[in-house]
């Protein structure tokens, strides 16, 4: 190796490391500002820079945050609309994937198109006129009406079990039907089994994107007095609160917390999982 | 396969239930009804809604005299300065996205390689992808605060806090502000995706690069970018349809005030505040139209590209089989 290699050599060890290092200090600063400003008490948040460390180790922000955002119930409430979510789609997306992927009907090709195109639209503008459907159905102000709007605006785990299915050989479903099996035995007791990575992989990506949802939450779940969820609830810091930002930053900890455990837990999964998603076209 | 359940009702209707074509008629039904209902209603329905609702004055959504005034709306969307306008806002995401990209893959290649504490800044770098919506709207309202996080943290580096803009009230700077948030928020899942494609790369590859004696610039060159160049295709492309859409950061952050409503932003308000539904909903065709027609280029640009690369490879094949075929003549 000659010396300008050697030169070269470090010094692209020494740009790689540094803009690593950048990279995360970017990535982290608005969270650990967030951190610093929720360990501070009132006084010390209206005295000091918000970039200066808190003299003492107070909790008293998460507190009063947690009790005054509601954040019990709402984390009850999303507890119980990411469950019910969760089960609906990996459910109704792994069954019509079964249909779509194992079975050749008049219409499949129809209906197959039919989710893919809807994948198409965007989301934001359809609640323009959804909003006029849901309060036809009666379903404004409803735990189980936001849960149905959720799991119906799902066309990324139909997706990615159908890709899924197109692995898992036939034979295993006809062996399974000359040995007498009906065909719901085999999608339950054969297929289901096998499909659990497909199902990780749903569920993360719906798991994060379901727990984070805030925009229909807030237009379809008004009474924040009994119907909020983990993200919603930081919508109680816009008002007379919005510049306590020692509260606000409490709160906004709080929310991301079951994020962070549940990344900690299941880095690889999530990567992986990601990746699987964004395969399409 | 199924196709007619006729001509079978000679047998007793028990057997006639448990002949395979009837049972995968019963499976396909009870598998599909639901999802089928829940598609439509809650996407094909306020699709067509969508259309309706424009061609009306709406003022409120349970108002029954709604006055119909055919094309009109479509003429206010593209006549009225603060519709059809705030899509120029877009360009501020589209740029935001290419430097996002272009970041996601620089910091993918790097991470391809073995590198001390990789996985560390790798999940650090991702973290904010994880973050919610309004989450990430209050931490950059603090954020961005006169005096607060990013002016103390210039201050660090010697710039002066009293001659930084105002990061969200300076019409000059605060778009970029805002679609900065959302390269601080997505650029990690990128990167994580750009990451993947590069680590499906078969490995014998890589060997024999190393046993050619090709550095680390080559091996990026020649066999990392063909291999994930068409997810960074898809990416660009999707880019341009997701900042034509950009909504989040303006709506969390400056509520669109100053100056800093996108398209999305504009037709929420009109909808759900101002009481201009079908106004709303003519800015939404619209849109989506543009969507459409992004999506339809996306499509014929992947397969060409795709030619491209097929006949680029075909031809260095050639070239390197002319060499060799010198070589040994020479030999």
């Amino acid at each position: 190796m000659t010396a300008k290699m050697k030169i070269g050599k470090i010094a692209w060890t020494i740009i790689k490391y540094a803009s690593l290092l950048l990279m995360s200090f970017i990535a982290v600063v608005p969270v650990v500002s967030c951190v610093i400003t929720a360990l501070k008490t009132p006084e010390e948040y209206a005295q000091t820079n918000v970039m200066e460390m808190p003299q003492t180790f107070y909790l008293g922000n998460f507190k009063e945050a947690f009790v005054s955002a509601n954040m019990l119930t709402a984390f009850m409430n999303s507890l119980i609309v990411l469950v019910v979510v969760l089960l609906l789609s990996v459910m109704f997306g792994a069954m019509l994937a079964y249909i779509l992927n194992r079975f050749s009907f008049p219409g499949r090709g129809l209906v197959r198109n039919l989710f893919l195109f809807a994948s198409l639209l965007p989301g934001i503008a359809m609640q323009v006129t959804t909003y006029k459907i849901m309060y036809n159905l009666g379903l404004i102000n409803s735990i189980p009406g936001y849960i149905i709007l959720l799991c119906g605006t799902d066309i990324i785990s139909v997706t990615i079990f159908i890709q899924f299915f197109e692995n898992l050989p036939n034979s295993l479903d006809e062996s399974a039907i000359m040995d007498g099996c009906t065909y719901f035995g085999v999608f339950f007791k054969i297929l289901l089994p096998l499909l659990k990575p497909a199902i990780v992989t749903v569920m993360i990506l719906k798991g994060v994107g379901t727990y984070n949802e805030y925009y229909m939450a807030n237009l379809y779940l008004q009474d924040k007095s009994r119907l909020v969820t983990m993200a919603t609830s930081l919508y109680k810091f816009t008002g007379p609160l919005g510049n306590q930002y020692n509260l606000i930053c409490a709160g906004v900890l709080i929310t991301l917390t079951p994020a962070l455990i549940v990344f900690i837990l299941c880095q690889k999964q999530i990567y992986a999982g990601l990746a699987a998603g964004s395969v399409k076209g | 396969m199924p196709g007619t359940t006729l001509g079978k009702q000679k047998k007793p209707f028990g057997q006639w239930l448990r002949t395979r074509k009837v049972q995968q008629w019963l499976v396909i039904i009870a598998f599909m009804t639901i999802p089928l209902i829940l598609l439509v209603t809650f996407s094909y329905v306020p699709f067509a809604k969508m259309f309706e609702f424009s061609l009306y004055k709406m003022k409120r959504y349970d108002s029954k005299n709604n006055k119909f005034i055919g094309l009109e709306n479509y003429l206010d969307v593209f006549s009225r300065d603060d519709c059809f306008n705030s899509l120029k806002l877009a360009g501020y995401y589209i740029v935001a996205s290419f430097i996002q990209l272009a970041m996601a893959l620089y910091f993918a290649t790097i991470l391809c390689f073995k590198v001390r504490g990789g996985s560390l800044f790798k999940g650090l770098i991702f973290f904010p992808y994880l973050i919610s919506g309004i989450a990430i709207g209050f931490i950059f309202k603090f954020f961005y605060t006169r005096g607060f996080v990013f002016d103390t943290v210039l201050s660090w580096i010697g710039l002066n806090p009293e001659s930084l803009p105002y990061w969200l009230k300076d019409t000059r700077i605060n778009n970029a502000s805002l679609a900065a948030t959302s390269v601080w928020r997505y650029m990690g899942q990128n990167m994580v995706l750009f990451l993947g494609a590069m680590m499906s790369v078969d490995p014998t590859l890589y060997e024999a690069c190393a046993i050619d004696g090709a550095n680390s610039w080559a091996k990026f060159r020649y066999i990392m970018l063909p291999s994930i160049k068409s997810v960074i295709l898809l990416n660009m492309i999707l880019s341009i349809s997701g900042s034509l859409s950009a909504f989040e950061p303006p709506y969390v952050i400056t509520g669109g005030t100053f100056g800093t409503s996108t398209y999305f932003v504009m037709m929420n308000s009109l909808a759900h505040e101002k009481g201009k539904i079908g106004l709303a909903a003519a800015m939404a065709v619209v849109l989506m139209g543009l969507i459409f027609i992004v999506t339809i280029a996306q499509q014929v640009i992947m397969k060409v590209a795709d030619e491209d690369w097929r006949e680029e490879r075909r031809n260095k094949k050639l070239a390197k089989a002319r060499k060799k075929a010198e070589k040994e003549a020479r030999a």
